[in-house]
């Protein structure tokens, strides 16, 4: 039972991690119904950005995070303007292959020796990782901070999109771009700050990661992105609790597979789990089901 | 004559069969999301579901054709392929029974997901037939493949296609991409013709596994993980979805690109071929976001009854 | 006896959209099926060609229950239909259009197609000539090659009733066919229905909010208001029928819009 509650408790961590970058993914397919598979890598740069800022420039915390932030969501607005923007009235698919572009071009290109090179990190840890014990589990405060820095994220996500004007411009799109841009709500302004906002927490979530997870490199992104987007899927794409709710779920899914079964199931299970839910509700846990208009 | 020798060393002959065989899964694909409209993600793992079935019986049942005949060894490979094809589509029909209930990107979510479970399967496959090597790959296939097989493979493909989407079975494959509200209203099972063009689709994909197992006389689970099926996708949306000309185009054009990069940049660039491939990528699609050829058709493949 | 429907019942989360709806049309009549906006005409057509289940009550065609039957079965019944907001397949030509509701017809299997036997040939001749007579109908001959989507909107129209004649059904649904047009051309769709009617020994179903058409042609009438019939007779009648009159100038919409 204390080996369950542990691993229960690895996986929360992972699962806050993933709920980081899947409230990315469902944010931006809520707004462009585009699958942004270019978001895992936005994440891998949030990391590698920490890397610096800690290994070279020796920033304190909040400064690394600030990096990671601004970093990663100007990055994301520059994709969106160079990439998809161009794109927005063309079949949908045309996009989404220009995500899967500029996902391998910011593997490939940062795995060149002049950009952030081929190799493996070890991520420095900005803190000494120390463990409370309560009975039997043990509670590290890196967890404690991952938990308290994602519900803080949580938190300024939900009072933007749902106290301020920016935000009721994102929902307005995400209802109808059409009819929010004939209102008066400036559509490419609203779509850039989804995606970077989006981007931002993947930021946040590439620092956490690199800490609790020390060793990064170029296509480091690529898992977590794939198991995020899942996630999103899982608890309804376009909705933001969904995105937790699912990330949640993937990551205690993953641990415990691991633990008990076999990690090489790791990802079997986890998508088994996924193709389950739809087919027991088509648009995800949370997601509204969507009827067609005849 | 030095290009011509440059061209038929084996390398490029190869390179050429390979893309053959690029082309046959592609028009896989092209059938299921460019003329059906079903939006598959999980192509590659029905192209490595062919190839370990081909090349596992192959490897068993055909063991004789070392001191067996030719036209025995090759009947044998007929004989692989096609059950490689079969296998595919069985598991394609039993997959997309209860996933294509579903409708757009959560199709596409659904058989993403499936190809990430079959490349687990593949990898733990040795737990269960140990012939297949799970993750150490599977060695010992016979070189089988030729440029007979890799033509004849795809002009068979093209000329299938081509008679098919030309025909009240074409028509309404594409009547269902286009509305299948509109379609279902004009009397068509619109349910049972998207499982028979996603099971068709496939049994491509598994034909053409078959030839890549015996063109490389290797296999390993990541050839055929999600990545793949990618690629596949980036193919047949560049060429132009529902176009076979474009298929063929994008299939050559791409294999040869990736190549042709390879062997081309000088060594010390040689990590940038990975860089040009997104950026090339990004920017044909950016001019044509229909695809290179949209959907037109060199003459021979368009419809004759049509005029 | 063409079409009976009884008791029919669908809501919509709290919404009733068909609220205990009867009705019968014998052979060979045109009736019009009128009422406000948000009426339920359109979820009815849904209802009856199988896009939604009923929650309750039936629907017989020639006597035979079709409720709850998925639409393509219920299409080879001999029901065809055309939508409020035109649904072609964009992307195909006119001529593809009609020939994709010979479908259900074809008297060639996949492997003759692939092989292209003698089969494939002598069937998709046929079916060439039928669809050309259909276009002929329609003046859309000159239009075969050009896809669905770039025809005027009229045309549009037209390529829809032709697709669904194509279908050969006893039993014609039409959603709004004078939408969008003007009165001259309504006065000619009006000659037209009539014309298809005779021609192909159709029983038709119509739904309209052009009094102009609706009066001028039908036999008979159901109006309905809320999902449920308010009223049902002659055209002359249903014009005097208080109830209608409420449910239609009561608050305060047009009758023609």
């Amino acid at each position: 039972m204390e080996n369950f509650l542990q691993q229960a408790l690895n996986g929360l961590q992972l699962g806050l991690v993933y709920a980081l970058i899947a409230l990315g993914y469902t944010m931006v397919y809520g707004i462009v119904r585009l699958i942004n598979f270019a978001h895992g890598d936005v994440f891998m740069v949030g990391s590698f950005l920490a890397f610096y800022a800690i290994e070279r420039y020796r920033l304190p915390l909040p400064a690394v995070f600030a990096a990671a932030v601004i970093g990663c969501g100007i990055l994301a607005v520059v994709i969106e303007r160079v990439a998809y923007k161009p794109l927005r009235n063309a079949p949908r698919i045309a996009s989404l292959i220009t995500a899967i572009g500029v996902s391998l071009f910011l593997e490939y290109f940062t795995a060149l020796h002049q950009v952030f090179g081929p190799n493996y990190y070890a991520f420095p840890r900005p803190f000494r990782v120390v463990s409370f014990h309560a009975g039997e589990i043990a509670v590290t405060n890196l967890q404690a901070i991952i938990l308290a820095v994602t519900v803080a994220c949580y938190l300024v996500l939900r009072f933007i999109v749902y106290r301020t004007r920016v935000g009721r411009g994102m929902r307005a799109v995400s209802y109808d771009v059409v009819t929010a841009g004939l209102m008066g709500v400036n559509v490419n302004a609203v779509i850039s700050f989804t995606f970077g906002l989006g981007a931002a927490l993947a930021g946040v979530g590439g620092v956490l990661y690199g800490i609790a997870y020390p060793q990064i490199h170029t296509f480091m992104g690529i898992m977590p992105g794939l198991k995020a987007f899942t996630a999103a899927v899982l608890g309804g794409i376009g909705s933001i609790p969904g995105a937790v709710l699912g990330a949640l779920i993937m990551g205690q899914s993953e641990t415990l597979t691991a633990a008990y079964l076999s990690s090489t199931y790791r990802d079997g299970i986890a998508f088994l789990i996924l193709i389950g839910v739809l087919l027991w509700k088509p648009t995800g846990i949370l997601g509204k089901p969507r009827a067609e208009k005849v | 004559m030095a290009i011509l020798d440059e061209l038929l060393n084996p390398y490029w002959i190869q390179i050429f069969q390979h893309a053959c065989v690029v082309a046959v899964s592609a028009l896989g694909l092209n059938i299921i999301f460019g003329f059906t409209g079903l939006f598959s993600l999980g192509h590659a793992a029905f192209y490595g579901v062919g190839a370990y079935t081909a090349a596992l019986l192959m490897k068993s049942y055909a063991g004789a054709y070392g001191d067996g005949s030719f036209l025995a060894s090759q009947a044998a490979f007929l004989g692989s392929l096609i059950c490689g094809g079969v296998a595919a589509a069985l598991l394609a029909c039993l997959v997309g029974l209860p996933v294509l209930r579903l409708t757009s990107d959560y199709l596409g979510v659904a058989t993403l997901g499936f190809g990430v479970i079959m490349k687990v399967v593949l990898d733990n496959a040795d737990a269960f037939i140990p012939q297949l090597g799970g993750a150490r790959g599977m060695t010992g296939i016979a070189r089988m493949t030729s440029i007979p097989w890799a033509v004849l493979a795809l002009s068979a493909a093209v000329l299938l296609v081509r008679n098919l989407v030309h025909s009240t079975y074409g028509r309404v494959l594409v009547a269902i991409r286009e509305d299948e509200t509109a379609a279902a209203a004009m009397g068509i099972d619109t349910f049972r013709y998207k499982v028979i063009g996603f099971t068709l689709g496939c049994s491509f994909a598994g034909v053409a596994g078959g030839l890549y197992a015996h063109l490389y006389a290797f296999l390993h689970p990541s050839s055929f993980d999600f990545f793949k099926s990618f690629d596949v996708l980036m193919i047949v949306v560049l060429g132009g979805l529902g176009s076979m000309t474009g298929t063929l185009v994008a299939s050559f054009g791409w294999t040869f690109l990736l190549e042709g990069l390879r062997v081309f940049l000088p060594p010390e660039y040689i990590e940038f071929r990975w860089v040009l491939i997104p950026v090339l990528l990004i920017v044909t699609m950016l001019l044509r976001p229909q695809g290179l050829l949209g959907v037109r058709e060199i003459p021979i493949l368009q419809s004759r009854v049509n005029r | 006896m063409m079409l009976e429907v009884t008791g029919l019942a669908k809501r919509f989360g709290g919404i009733r959209a068909l609220d205990g709806v009867d009705f019968r049309i014998d052979r060979g009549e045109l009736v019009g099926i009128i009422g406000p906006n948000g009426s339920g005409k359109t979820t009815l057509f849904n209802v009856i060609t199988g896009i939604y289940r009923p929650d309750r009550g039936g629907v017989a065609m020639e006597g035979e229950s079709i409720a709850g039957l998925p639409p393509h079965r219920i299409s080879r019944k001999g029901i065809a239909r055309t939508f409020q907001n035109i649904r072609l397949f964009p992307n195909l030509t006119v001529m593809d259009n009609v020939r994709i509701a010979h479908h259900p017809y074809v008297r060639y299997g996949p492997a003759a197609a692939i092989f292209r036997a003698e089969s494939f040939y002598r069937e998709e001749r046929r079916i060439r000539e039928q669809v050309e007579e259909y276009l002929a109908l329609f003046s859309l001959q000159d239009r075969r090659k050009e896809l669905a989507k770039n025809l005027p909107y009229g045309d549009q129209r037209k390529l829809e009733i032709a697709r669904a004649l194509a279908a050969c059904p006893k039993l014609l649904l039409l959603d709004e066919p004078a939408a969008g047009m003007n009165p001259s051309e309504v006065r000619k769709l009006m000659e037209f229905v009539l014309d298809i009617r005779a021609r192909f020994s159709l029983t038709v179903l119509l739904i309209e909010h052009q009094m102009r058409l609706v009066m001028g042609i039908c036999e008979r009438l159901v109006v309905l208001d809320f999902g449920q019939v308010i009223a049902r007779g002659i055209p002359s009648e249903i014009r005097k029928d208080p109830l209608v009159i409420e449910a239609y100038l009561g608050r305060g919409t047009s009758s023609n819009s």
